[in-house]
């Protein structure tokens, strides 16, 4: 066969990625995971009803005069297939698919916002220089010397009171408004520095010079030039962070901020199950390993993304 | 050189002003009425106006936060006749708790040191050894299991870390009693019996991330030119990766080993809550349930200085270690 014959297809950057990120069976198998987490926060009031789990209500049949689930494993049964909550005889399954609506929702608003926040500030940032920049870059600098969980813990009461009488929603939907706000504020400030150091180098480049030596916009140059060559590394961003605000939402809703019972979420079940050690470990072992699951499915996926979109990695180098 | 420190400790300073302010704003700005809520329910309005101008909460907030600077640096007198004299550094008076919010701090800070001080070492120690055999080792088990460690204890949050530790370790072997605080002084044995799991939560969590940091530092160190010619010239790979990589490698760790030792400095809240504690983090927690604003000012103020003056200090590190870094 003579080179002639040989047809030489070029693919765009993004089939390579992807054709990478299928032979990475890992992130596969992560995503598969990530997916049936989705499904299952999307279609929790219908699985519950279906198979009558219903995370609120309370089944004292279950429980004995102590309070504590009947039956080994903290009760589980054919009615309870993980067990009821001691206490209340609220079913697990049941609260851990409605509790999964909770991390997802959080993990994937929160993510949205700050990396829209970080994107949007540090290309102002990286393409304006001068005032702008250093008012931005000096911002940034003051919200790292922050202690921002002593912060959002110490805030958290007054500020989901001002919310409400701003208006939002009392109870949880404050709440929840309130944890999004403060992983925002927080949380803009790693995307927009990423952000920042890309654009100052790649609007040195020359196709940047070469667009603006045609008289090319700003708009132009931030929609066609820039975006195209920082959509990677934002997916990759976001991806990564992600699973840190969904153990983030645990985690305060596990030190009593956030979310409040009789609202499902992983973080609740954990804080509470601390009543029940000696009685009912299942109670703490079932939320924890979901939440550890679901994070770990999502740093995964994310590792293989980043290992897919970057030319000159092999798997070999991680 | 000089300069450099000047200029990096003068920036540290502005920092720490602007920290202060924004606190002392953030906090006097929310709805709550401070001297309303220095003493119960049922109070008196009289007993809420002498608060509020024992506190100085009367005055316009500029004002206030000058006098709790002034009092940060000669003490301050809380009420006029009769009040309440708190020794410099005064960081306010805590109504709740009828006492200086600088004395609870000093007594939290010791707690919150020692969790800090034994998870830094244990973190660094299993986060850089795991990391150089992974590298040294690359493709094979070590590496392996140092991926898998790395993979397992990102993802797992620190209370559930502590939950379970507490469980299997206290609960259903009892090999250690359930921690109960007890001062390095006046008991060091159950001192540290009772920091071992906090130390052991914060290192398994904090570790995985060094684990990686640690790896790739090491396999980039050793493509560079100079080991190529260290081998060459005929130096043992173990000089070499001693005296050579592990030099390089390292430097970023230890900057970043820094940052994170100085958050953890503020109050490791949710392992102090977790094995209850008497730390910073604790205080702080304590403090929220009280709606007591001094206290909550106080720790937000001496962890940022903690953050700060970490910052600087690695900055100044590295400038003297990395001479390129001095120029700006």
């Amino acid at each position: 066969m003579t080179v002639a014959d040989t047809t030489i297809v070029g693919l765009s950057p993004s089939r390579l990625a992807l054709a990478r990120f299928r032979r990475d069976k890992v992130a596969v198998v992560a995503l598969c995971v990530v997916v049936f987490f989705v499904l299952i926060a999307i279609f929790a009031p219908l699985l519950t009803s279906v198979f009558n789990l219903s995370p609120y209500a309370l089944d004292r049949q279950a429980l004995n005069d102590y309070g504590n689930p009947i039956g080994r494993f903290g009760g589980m049964s054919w009615n309870h297939p993980l067990g009821v909550e001691p206490g209340t005889g609220r079913d697990i399954l049941g609260r851990l698919m409605y509790g999964a609506r909770v991390s997802l929702l959080i993990g994937f608003i929160g993510t949205i916002v700050t990396t829209g926040v970080g994107l949007v500030l540090g290309m102002v940032s990286g393409l304006r220089r001068g005032l702008l920049d250093s008012v931005i870059t000096r911002v940034a600098d003051l919200t790292l010397a922050f202690p921002s969980l002593l912060l959002i813990i110490a805030l958290n009461r007054p500020l989901t009171q001002r919310l409400e009488s701003m208006g939002v929603p009392k109870g949880n939907f404050a709440r929840m408004t309130y944890i999004i706000l403060v992983l925002t504020v927080f949380g803009w400030v790693y995307m927009a520095r990423l952000i920042r150091g890309q654009v100052l180098s790649l609007r040195e480049r020359e196709f940047v010079d070469a667009a603006r030596s045609f008289g090319a916009s700003n708009t132009h140059i931030v929609f066609k030039q820039l975006l195209p060559n920082l959509w990677a590394q934002v997916i990759v961003f976001a991806t990564l962070s992600l699973p840190g605000y969904v153990a983030v939402e645990a985690s305060l809703s596990f030190l009593g901020i956030g979310l409040m019972a009789p609202a499902a979420s992983w973080g609740i079940m954990l804080g509470d199950s601390v009543k029940y050690y000696r009685a009912d470990p299942t109670y703490l072992l079932i939320p924890g390993v979901t939440l550890m699951i679901l994070v770990m499915a999502f740093n995964l996926m994310g590792d293989g993304l980043r290992d897919a979109v970057d030319p000159k990695s092999d798997r070999q180098q991680l | 050189m000089l300069i450099f420190i000047a200029r990096r400790l003068l920036f540290a300073l502005a920092l720490l002003f602007a920290v202060s302010a924004f606190t002392y704003v953030i906090f006097a700005a929310l709805p709550s009425d401070p001297a309303a809520l220095t003493c119960g329910k049922n109070c008196r309005p009289e007993v809420i106006a002498l608060n509020r101008e024992r506190l100085g909460y009367d005055k316009p907030i500029v004002v206030q936060y000058g006098q709790y600077l002034k009092g940060i640096v000669q003490g301050r007198t809380y009420g006029a006749s009769e009040g309440v004299h708190c020794p410099a550094p005064s960081l306010g008076y805590s109504f709740r708790k009828h006492q200086c919010v600088t004395d609870l701090i000093t007594r939290s800070l010791p707690v919150t040191t020692s969790v800090a001080l034994g998870a830094f070492v244990l973190w660094m120690l299993i986060g850089v050894g795991l990391g150089t055999m992974a590298a040294l080792k690359r493709g094979r088990w070590p590496d392996r299991l140092a991926t898998v460690f790395s993979v397992v204890g990102i993802s797992l949050p620190t209370f559930f870390v502590g939950l379970l530790a507490i469980m299997i370790f206290v609960i259903w072997t009892g090999f250690l009693p359930f921690p109960r605080y007890e001062g390095i002084t006046s008991n060091p044995a159950k001192w540290f019996m009772s920091l071992i799991l906090p130390w052991f939560t914060l290192a398994v969590v904090s570790a995985s991330s060094y684990v990686r940091l640690t790896r790739n530092g090491i396999l980039e160190v050793m493509n560079e030119e100079f080991v190529r010619l260290g081998l060459a010239k005929g130096l043992r790979r173990k000089t070499l990766i001693v005296k050579y990589v592990m030099r390089a490698a390292l430097l970023p760790i230890v900057t970043i080993a820094g940052l994170d030792f100085a958050a953890l400095l503020g109050g490791a809240v949710i392992t102090e809550s977790v094995f209850n504690l008497p730390g910073m983090g604790k205080l702080s927690i304590m403090a929220v349930n009280d709606s007591d604003l001094p206290i909550l000012v106080a720790t937000t103020l001496v962890a940022a200085v903690f953050i700060v003056i970490a910052n600087a200090f690695v900055d100044i590190l590295y400038g003297f270690l990395d001479p390129r870094v001095r120029s700006y």
